[in-house]
């Protein structure tokens, strides 16, 4: 094996092997952050398949269902393969870059976090053309519906114990190297917030991938196995897979957000020109959310059945989140406040994804009050809400810091007229495309079906518009990122004039090796301190 | 791995992880194949299984080799340290699941199918004959599961086996001790007594394990008792399968001379693991088999 003993060696095999090989925590986060585009464009095909169906009622194209294997496998897709990967990406890239470390801690076992992936969504996508078809009942896979999967089952199990592992050894690794890997002066509340919510994150993927492992494994020998767990003929009970499954499922909403969080903690003082306000109870507020996550989970369940007790407890939990990110609101607005702002794309999309965020918490709020949820639950309600929060929160979140960093990463400024209209397009389609969900969930329409009453027709027209158009749109950010990959103008260090922190020490494109002394904080750096 | 080295190790170029990936995929698609009734099934498996294994023992071969030659710091050193705790975070919260599961049923599912609380209307409807019980030897539906003839005590083999298991952690730090305190025989007894104690523990659960089917009707397919009694037992021995061969690969470094008194990672991340499946067993033998 060509494992060089010398630091300084940087031979890359040629053409691809360097990718297959590679160790080095820049080429991993590329793979992770273009992987995630792809997954994004497949699970985008796939809801595009979706809003053509819904375009009006009565079956057009697809039949009952392949239209439920869509959701299930858009949902998938999109947690596992786009959203989840390119976050992780992004730490990849960037956590050593901000805490001066010469990589990741564990350089080899960050390529085989990101080289499990392909294999695993080879993995699940080929069950499309199995027997059967893909998994279809939903990506919760509740049982009993589950269990009845075709041949795909076994598969869907284990692409998503492969998911985890890669899930599992990304997060330990990430942990270790906030933990160990700092430059010296930089104590934990002189961490950029970026790293700060990456850290919470990976205590929460620690955390709650095992369990999912664990519960996807009880319904792999449900069926296979003559077990029964989720069966109340032999003392089981399949509402136990709910809690099991949530136990995970909302710490991975988390997950999925609170790394957002902290790009936007990252550019709006950037753009604003004024340090982060209160970064102590950023901090802080980031934890609360962490801790809390654990105690809230039944709120994905309310009509389940559970006793009184438990729906208050899971009401009352719930809508206390809202404090510690209000208090993440607020010190975003506070931030701008009297700011020198100005308005390039990433900043763009860090307003936005304030605004818009804030509407899928408002909505979250609404369906944490339990009555209220009795009414809305598993209606298109529901779909608003964790689009709002997972597309024009996590993924706008995505688009921010991939603007805000690929100077550094390419050495190439995007091209910002380009970049505006990406933006300014996946505004106006996102919101055409989930916001009149609103009205259809409160009107009664539920989700998961291909068919509707007429009377929903007007606003599933609209949203299918808001749906084609917000898909096209993507394809301007792919000409954007390989056009700032091949050319344009060439950016400077320190790309962003407001901007602290030591990835902005390092020339651009960052060398292929950074940091192998620990490098002295930058002023701005010294001045970040929790109070 | 208290060496002089300056900068943290950094390597390059490593062909093992997705050799790694080949196996892990290998050996899932295998399984699964086996699962649905698709041919090459086992084949693909025991290749998988091959690769694995060929990927294990290069990888760990080359980090002893880098650790043996020097290339490793103390931040290394900790890294190394803080990976290992996180892995058996991740370890903990995955018996958490298991666990959640056998007092989900014990403490809510099976009362409410005898009738408890809000369970009455499903009892009267469904299974109105069911008396919820602790362990399960009666089933809501005799139909569909064949529940077992009687519960596993907790006396004889499982008391035997908990005594067993904590001796076992006394012996590994003996032997922790006698590498700190460089008596290299106390250390290499001390390691020889963890492994063969670890070894009666699988052999001893083996043995239970053929009664439980043989004699109580008491597996996996016999109810939820037996589900929860098959899934924790059994990935406990599992795990303790692999904590052995972790002591069994220091045993061998040991007799090698590989650990000095402040560089050996691998005995206590070993050493660790072993306490981990030593608690989860207490655990075990408090919920599963005593109480």
């Amino acid at each position: 094996m060509t494992e060089s003993v010398h630091a300084h060696a940087d031979e890359k095999p040629p053409g691809l092997w360097r990718w297959v090989v590679t160790t080095n925590h820049k080429d991993i986060g590329t793979l992770y952050l273009l992987f995630a585009l792809l997954m994004f464009f497949i699970g985008g095909s796939m809801s595009m398949v979706i809003r053509t169906e819904l375009f009006q009622p009565g079956l057009q194209f697809t039949d009952p269902l392949f239209f439920n294997q869509m959701t299930t496998m858009h949902a998938l897709v999109m947690i596992f393969g786009a959203v989840m990967p390119a976050f992780v990406g992004l730490a990849n890239w960037q956590i050593p870059l901000m805490i001066g470390a010469p990589d990741m801690a564990f350089p080899r076992m960050n390529n085989w976090s990101f080289w499990i992936l392909p294999f695993a969504f080879s993995m699940l996508l080929s069950t499309l053309f199995m027997p059967g078809g893909a998994p279809a009942g939903g990506w919760t896979m509740y049982p009993p519906l589950v269990l009845m999967t075709g041949d795909a089952f076994p598969y869907l199990i284990f692409s998503i114990h492969l998911m985890g592992l890669s899930s599992l050894m990304g997060a330990i690794n990430i942990i270790v190297t906030i933990l160990n890997m700092r430059t010296p002066e930089m104590n934990l509340m002189k961490m950029p917030l970026f790293v700060w919510t990456w850290l919470v994150t990976a205590f929460l993927l620690i955390a709650a991938m095992p369990v999912l492992a664990g519960v996807v494994t009880m319904l792999l020998t449900d069926r296979y196995f003559g077990s029964s767990f989720f069966n109340a003929a032999g003392g089981g009970d399949p509402v136990m897979f709910q809690h099991i499954f949530w136990f995970f499922g909302h710490p991975e909403v988390y997950i999925m957000i609170l790394p957002a969080f902290g790009v936007v903690s990252t550019i709006i003082p950037t753009f604003a020109r004024k340090p982060l306000f209160g970064y102590a109870s950023m901090v802080y507020a980031t934890a609360s959310i962490a801790f809390l996550s654990f105690i809230v989970w039944a709120h994905h369940m309310f009509t389940v059945g559970m006793p009184l007790a438990a729906e208050l407890f899971f009401m009352y939990s719930t809508m206390l989140i809202a404090v510690p990110t209000g208090v993440k609101i607020f010190n975003w607005v506070s931030t701008m406040w009297r700011g020198s702002m100005t308005f390039e794309t990433p900043m763009l999309w860090a307003i936005s994804f304030v605004v818009l965020f804030t509407i899928g918490g408002f909505s979250g709020l609404m369906l944490a009050i339990t009555p209220a949820d009795f009414q809305y639950q598993d209606t298109y309600f529901v779909v608003a809400h964790f689009h709002y929060v997972l597309v024009t929160g996590s993924v706008f979140g995505i688009f921010g810091a991939v603007y805000y960093w690929l100077p550094k990463w390419t050495g190439n400024m995007y091209n910002e007229r380009l970049g505006k209209i990406h933006f300014w397009c996946s505004i106006v389609f996102s919101n055409l495309l989930y916001f009149p969900q609103h009205f259809l969930g409160l009107a009664g329409m539920p989700r998961r079906v291909p068919d509707y009453a007429i009377q929903f027709t007007d606003w599933n027209q609209v949203s299918s518009i808001g749906g084609i158009g917000f898909g096209l749109t993507q394809l301007i950010f792919v000409y954007i990122v390989f056009q700032a990959i091949r050319s344009g103008s060439k950016a400077p260090a320190r790309v962003w004039d407001g901007a602290i922190g030591l990835e902005w020490s390092v020339p651009s494109p960052a060398p292929y090796h950074t940091f192998q002394e620990p490098p002295k904080l930058t002023e701005g750096e010294l001045q970040r301190e929790g109070i | 791995m208290s060496s002089a080295t300056e900068r943290y190790y950094l390597p390059h170029n490593s062909y093992w992880p997705i050799l790694g990936s080949i196996g892990l995929c290998a050996l899932f698609v295998g399984f699964a194949r086996l699962l649905t009734g698709a041919n090459i099934g086992s084949t693909l498996m025991i290749f998988g299984g091959l690769i694995m294994v060929l990927m294990l023992v290069g990888w760990f071969g080359t980090v002893i080799r880098e650790s043996q030659s020097g290339s490793y710091n103390q931040q290394v050193g900790r890294s190394y340290r803080w990976g290992m705790c996180w892995f058996i975070f991740s370890e903990v919260m995955f018996f958490g699941a298991f666990f959640a599961a056998l007092f989900y049923a014990r403490v809510l599912s099976v009362p409410w199918l005898g009738g408890e609380d809000s369970g009455i209307s499903t009892h009267l409807y469904l299974w109105p004959d069911f008396i919820a019980a602790w362990p399960l030897l009666q089933l809501p539906d005799p139909s569909q599961f064949s529940a077992a003839k009687a519960p596993m005590e907790a006396a004889g083999i499982p008391a035997l086996n908990t005594l067993i298991l904590l001796s076992s952690a006394a012996t590994v730090t003996w032997a922790h001790w006698g590498l700190k305190a460089e008596r290299r025989r106390q250390l290499i007894v001390g390691l020889i007594l963890t492994v063969s104690l670890g070894l009666l523990f699988l052999t001893l659960q083996a043995y239970e394990y053929r009664h439980a089917f043989t004699e109580l009707n008491l597996g996996i397919g016999s109810g939820i008792y037996g589900t929860t009694f098959i899934m924790l037992t059994g990935f406990h021995g599992l795990h303790v399968t692999v904590g052995a061969i972790m002591l069994m690969v220091v045993l061998g470094r040991s007799l090698a001379g590989h650990f000095t008194p402040l560089g050996h990672f691998a005995f206590e991340a070993s050493a660790w693991y072993w306490h981990f499946v030593d608690v989860v067993w207490l655990l075990l033998f408090t919920f599963v088999y005593w109480l």
